[in-house]
């Protein structure tokens, strides 16, 4: 019996809904101090004095360091890192944990105390006293552009980059000068607070006499941050040892390498005493990474049925205040997407970066791809109105392959997408959604002048996920590889121990590996154990993000089982005298052909490996296999969103009442995984849409970085969302598989957006700026009415 | 999000409320569920040298049929109001609007009294107490007085209430006849109400706003409009009329004026 494509339950569940999850701030060693950072707040200022005599001076106080300190005790061998120079002279200034004479975002730390406790460290950081002088701030991504101003005052332009992806120009100006009809359209993609249900945490353990440090970390990345905090600090990476024990979410904001992680380590190592720091909630706007943050200009050149003949492309980027690990590289990782699923002969992308006196961007679930859903999904709408036909019907006329299946087709932005089959899956989605019932009540309703309107909205996503060839990343300049590493390991007692090198934060990832593994090897998914996330366990691996735990690091587990099976086979032939070609291997037996009585659980073979008393010559003993596995392709899963909103005209009040959606991220391991992920991914899209921004002021002041003004939705905001699947599989790994982490995010954004313009189309409305809030949409039907009122 | 030293003191009686309050004087903040006064002291925002917790008093918790009135133990949490089958039946806004604040946790740690004595102008329960045109009885040392609603929200998060006093009852008169409506306006179910209105039709109407002005206050020139026989379009036109809304990142003045309008009439069409 196969147990891949079951519902089984997460075998996680138990320990962490029982609270026997540990997390970083779970964990305490004797002797350890807090950090408590003294943050700037100013968002650009001049740093003309720091005292921290009075806090010195604190009971419970250990030390207390300025940035100038921290950088003349030469703890930094190089600044923090950005693994993504997208351009030869893309500009990075200097980013090192702490500032020294000029503080570029609200937030930055500027001085950090050491003391006996949590709250004495947060009552010691209080009496630090930073003397600044103001300089003007630049506070938004356009402010950044007109230039009037430079975040940093060393520069004398905010640009940090151009990048362009223009495969063929004359081919793209012939298609918007040929073009019967085209549209422009501006989005703004405003700012997110990644919030994960736990914050980030860190505690750095050294131990003196030989040197090592162990830092725990909430992060996603535990293998890239060993690198990165070698290259940083200099200490030797052969002596650190990076563990992320139970993670509570990331999002892609766990994916970084934080100025907190190299204060712990480069601390704990210089004082030989344990340091550590957990963000509060609020600090958390300030100290980890955002999302989004982009102005996009999407133009259309179609023709006279509607037809795509062109997409041309613009962004303006912010970076915030500093490149993180990949910050410039998120919009690029959008640009081959703007494209959607449709057949688009022409097209071209540029992307200008700019800093800001902000928090730095970053990933944030979809990095890149949920803002290029959003442009081309809401851009086929409005072309679907330009030329009066019916949204699901522009994109039948435009889907790749004519919307039938196929396989590893190239793309105008120079993919090569490894499967599709549009026109089911949406016909599906239309199915499921009742599409013609909800447009009769539209009607009803507009007809019957009432005031509560029901718009419906439609998305038709593709993403890239499995951030894999790594051939294909050095051609965009990413600083690191896309394989992922297993091992696959035989115990004596005929149990199976996995090891990974991508690191579950609340995926699922150990239960949908075992089923990968139990269907390979035979055997019961209750007896695999996966081990990963301590890089002394899993010395291999680059981690988590992009959807790639599956599509690449669930393949090369299933890669390892296979020579696992291999080898067995060899020893199985030695021991029974036959020939390794004639056995058979099922449900975790071999068999001779033809004699189905001689059997050999491959139990009894990993027992006899173990003993090596009766090994085929020459045969090391033990059945244990590694894979590193670097697929030939990204995978692309796609999926129709169908988003149902009642607009109140009187309060501009939004409801989602009713989301359909359709997947299809090629073969499902576990459909009840697949399912939570699209559920939480859809929500954190709609929250987009319709609740979160991290709002600033003119002077770079983050308005609302706690959770009461930031506002995260709830269960109690969403419906009861109706979930469906197309199956596709993958050609760019031998299981088929896609992925499916992002997925949700990505379609729904734009599938909202879309039902509310619906709604509000007889007031003439086709555009709406995210969130769409109450008072926002409010607005727009005030000046709707009056305009409407003056033509009349 | 931490907040600064203080000391702690349980206390389990009235009397020792009191007594610590005459002891610290100022100092002090007295903290009964601690869903207001927690997060303002994460914030930094109140910084009191000594807590006295009285969420544990359990003399002051109570919800009692005192013949006239509804007599309710300051210490009284939301959800012990919200499923009071006397309050239910006596009093049926209350017990409404006690299930429209927060969520589960907050409802289940929260007080009566806690809320009132906070006065935020974006809470629930202050207005319900206006449209009931109820009371509260407080305690100090020159002993016990009565404060109507109406007189007791004096200034943002300012009260009538000293600082040596203790609130110890509710009182809320049994209007078991009367029409009544509660209309909330948030984003999410947890929020405080962008705008909220309460309305209570007894013979007289008594209309409360929330989160119009500086604190909760009542819709005086609706009430009025309503007693000289306005219709519900010309009273709920005046909803805004000597209000001050605040303006925040949910929504400006003119937003909130119009959304008073808009539920004051919502209100009264459903309580009619």
């Amino acid at each position: 019996m196969t147990v891949v494509g079951t519902r089984k339950l997460r075998k996680e569940d138990p320990k962490l809904l029982t609270g026997e999850g540990k997390y970083v701030d779970d964990i305490h060693v004797p002797g350890e101090l807090w950090m408590g950072m003294v943050r700037s707040t100013m968002a650009h200022a001049r740093i003309t004095g720091v005292d921290t005599s009075a806090a010195a001076a604190m009971d419970g106080v250990h030390a207390v360091y300025t940035g100038t300190e921290l950088s003349e005790m030469g703890l930094w061998a190089a600044p923090l890192p950005c693994a993504w120079p997208v351009t030869e002279d893309m500009v990075n200034p200097p980013h090192y944990p702490a500032a020294t004479d000029e503080a570029h975002h609200v937030g930055e730390i500027i001085a950090v105390v050491l003391a006996d406790s949590r709250y004495g460290a947060a009552d010691a950081a209080e009496e630090v006293v930073v003397d600044y002088e103001p300089l003007k701030a630049v506070a938004s991504v356009a402010q950044a552009r007109d230039g009037a101003d430079t975040a940093h005052s060393e520069h004398s332009t905010n640009k940090a980059y151009t990048w362009a992806l223009i495969p063929d120009p004359e081919a793209l100006d012939s298609a918007f000068a040929n073009a019967v009809h085209t549209v422009e359209a501006d989005f703004v993609q405003q700012r997110l607070i990644p919030t994960a249900m736990e914050p980030r945490g860190v505690l750095a353990i050294p131990s003196p006499a030989g040197g090592e440090i162990t830092l725990y970390s909430a992060t996603q990345v535990p293998h890239i941050l060993k690198v990165m905090i070698a290259a940083t600090t200099g200490l030797p990476e052969s002596k650190l040892r990076i563990i992320a024990p139970a993670v509570g979410g990331g999002f892609g904001a766990k994916l970084n390498v934080n100025p907190d992680e190299l204060l712990a380590v480069t601390l704990a190592n210089k004082l030989g005493r344990a340091v550590r720091w957990t963000e509060t909630r609020s600090e958390a706007a300030f100290s980890t990474h955002q999302g989004r943050g982009q102005l996009q200009k999407i133009e259309l050149a179609a023709d006279s049925e509607g037809k795509l003949q062109g997409v041309r492309v613009h962004l303006d980027a912010d970076m915030g205040a500093y490149m993180m690990l990949i910050t410039p590289g998120v919009p690029l990782l959008g640009s081959f997407l703007y494209t959607g699923v449709y057949d688009v002969p022409a097209f071209g992308f540029t992307c200008d970066g700019y800093f800001t006196n902000l928090t730095p961007t970053d990933a944030y679930r979809g990095a890149g791809r949920p803002e290029a859903s959003y442009a081309i999904e809401r851009a086929m709408d409005l072309l679907a109105n330009k030329i009066g036909v019916a949204p699901e019907e522009i994109r039948r006329r435009n889907y790749l392959a004519g919307g039938r299946e196929f396989e590893n087709l190239e793309t105008a932005s120079t993919l090569v997408f490894d499967s599709g089959n549009y026109t089911p899956n949406l016909d599906a989605a239309l199915e499921m959604a009742d599409m013609n019932a909800l447009r009769a009540e539209q009607t009803r309703r507009r007809e019957a002048g009432e005031t509560k309107h029901l718009g419906i909205g439609l998305c038709t996503y593709v993403e890239i996920c499995g951030l894999a060839p790594s051939r294909a990343l050095a051609g965009l300049n990413y600083g690191a590889g896309g394989w992922e590493h297993a091992v696959v390991r035989f115990l004596p007692t005929g149990k199976v121990e996995v090891v990974s090198g991508s690191t579950p934060h609340g995926q699922g990832h150990e239960t949908s590996w075992s089923m990968i593994v139990a269907d390979k090897l035979g055997i019961d998914p209750d007896d695999v154990t996966v081990l990963h996330s301590d890089t002394a366990i899993s010395p291999l691996g680059l981690d988590t993000y992009g959807s790639r735990s599956l599509s690449v690091g669930g393949v090369a587990i299933a890669m390892a089982c296979d020579k696992v099976v291999d080898k067995a086979r060899e020893i199985a032939a030695h021991q029974m005298e036959a020939n390794p070609d004639d056995l058979d291997f099922a449900a975790g037996s071999f068999t001779v052909k033809g004699s189905p009585d001689k059997t050999l659980p491959i139990q009894a073979v990993a027992f006899g490996a173990f003993t090596a008393h009766n090994l085929p010559d020459g045969m090391e003993p033990n059945l244990q296999e590694q894979v590193s596995f670097d697929p030939p392709n990204f995978a692309f899963p796609f999926g129709t969103h169908v988003a149902v909103v009642e607009v109140d005209e009187d309060t501009g009040g939004v409801e989602l009442i009713d989301y359909i959606a359709i997947d299809d991220c090629g073969t499902q391991v576990n459909p009840l995984i697949v399912e939570g992920q699209v559920h939480g991914g859809i929500v954190q899209g709609v929250a987009q849409a319709l609740w979160e921004e991290a709002s600033y002021d003119s002077d770079g002041n983050c308005r609302n970085p706690s959770l009461l003004d930031y506002l995260v939705p709830s269960a109690m905001e969403v419906p009861f969302m109706k979930l469906g699947s197309t199956v596709t599989p993958s050609t760019s790994n031998p299981l088929g598989v896609k992925g499916v982490g992002e997925a949700g995010t990505i379609g729904s954004a734009a599938a909202v957006i879309n039902a509310v313009c619906d709604a509000l189309r007889p007031y003439g409305i086709d555009d709406i700026e995210m969130p769409a809030t109450p008072a926002r949409v409010w607005r727009m039907i005030q000046a709707a009415k009056a305009a409407q009122n003056g033509e009349g | 999000m931490i907040p600064a030293t203080f000391d702690y003191l349980e206390v389990d009686s009235a009397d020792a409320a009191l007594a610590a309050l005459a002891e610290h004087g100022d100092e002090a903040k007295l903290m009964a569920g601690g869903h207001s006064l927690i997060p303002l002291m994460k914030f930094r925002l109140a910084t009191p040298a000594v807590v006295v917790d009285i969420g544990r008093i359990s003399e002051l918790s109570y919800i009692d049929d005192s013949g006239g009135h509804i007599a309710i133990g300051a210490l009284t949490r939301h959800r012990a109001l919200e499923t009071s089958d006397l309050v239910k039946a006596q009093a049926p806004i209350l017990a409404h609007v006690a299930g429209q604040v927060g969520d589960p946790a907050v409802r289940h740690r929260g007080t009566l009294g806690g809320s009132l004595a906070h006065g935020d102008p974006a809470s629930d329960l202050p207005a319900a107490l206006l449209a009931l045109g109820g009371s509260v009885v407080v305690r100090g040392p020159s002993g016990e007085r009565e404060i109507a609603a109406s007189d007791f929200f004096t200034g943002f998060l300012e009260t009538a209430l000293a600082p040596d006093e203790l609130m110890t009852e509710v009182r809320i008169p049994k209007v078991p006849n009367a029409k009544w409506s509660y209309q909330k306006f948030n984003r999410r179910a947890q929020d405080w109400a962008i705008v909220g209105v309460a309305a209570v039709l007894n013979g007289e109407s008594r209309v409360a706003l929330v989160n119009m002005g500086a604190t909760p206050i009542q819709a005086g020139a609706v009430e009025a409009a309503l007693a000289a026989g306005a219709s519900i379009d010309e009273a709920s036109a005046k909803a805004a009329e000597g209000t001050s809304p605040p303006e925040d990142l949910n929504g400006d003045a003119e937003y909130r004026a119009h959304l008073a309008q808009v539920l004051v009439k919502r209100a009264l069409t459903e309580a009619s």
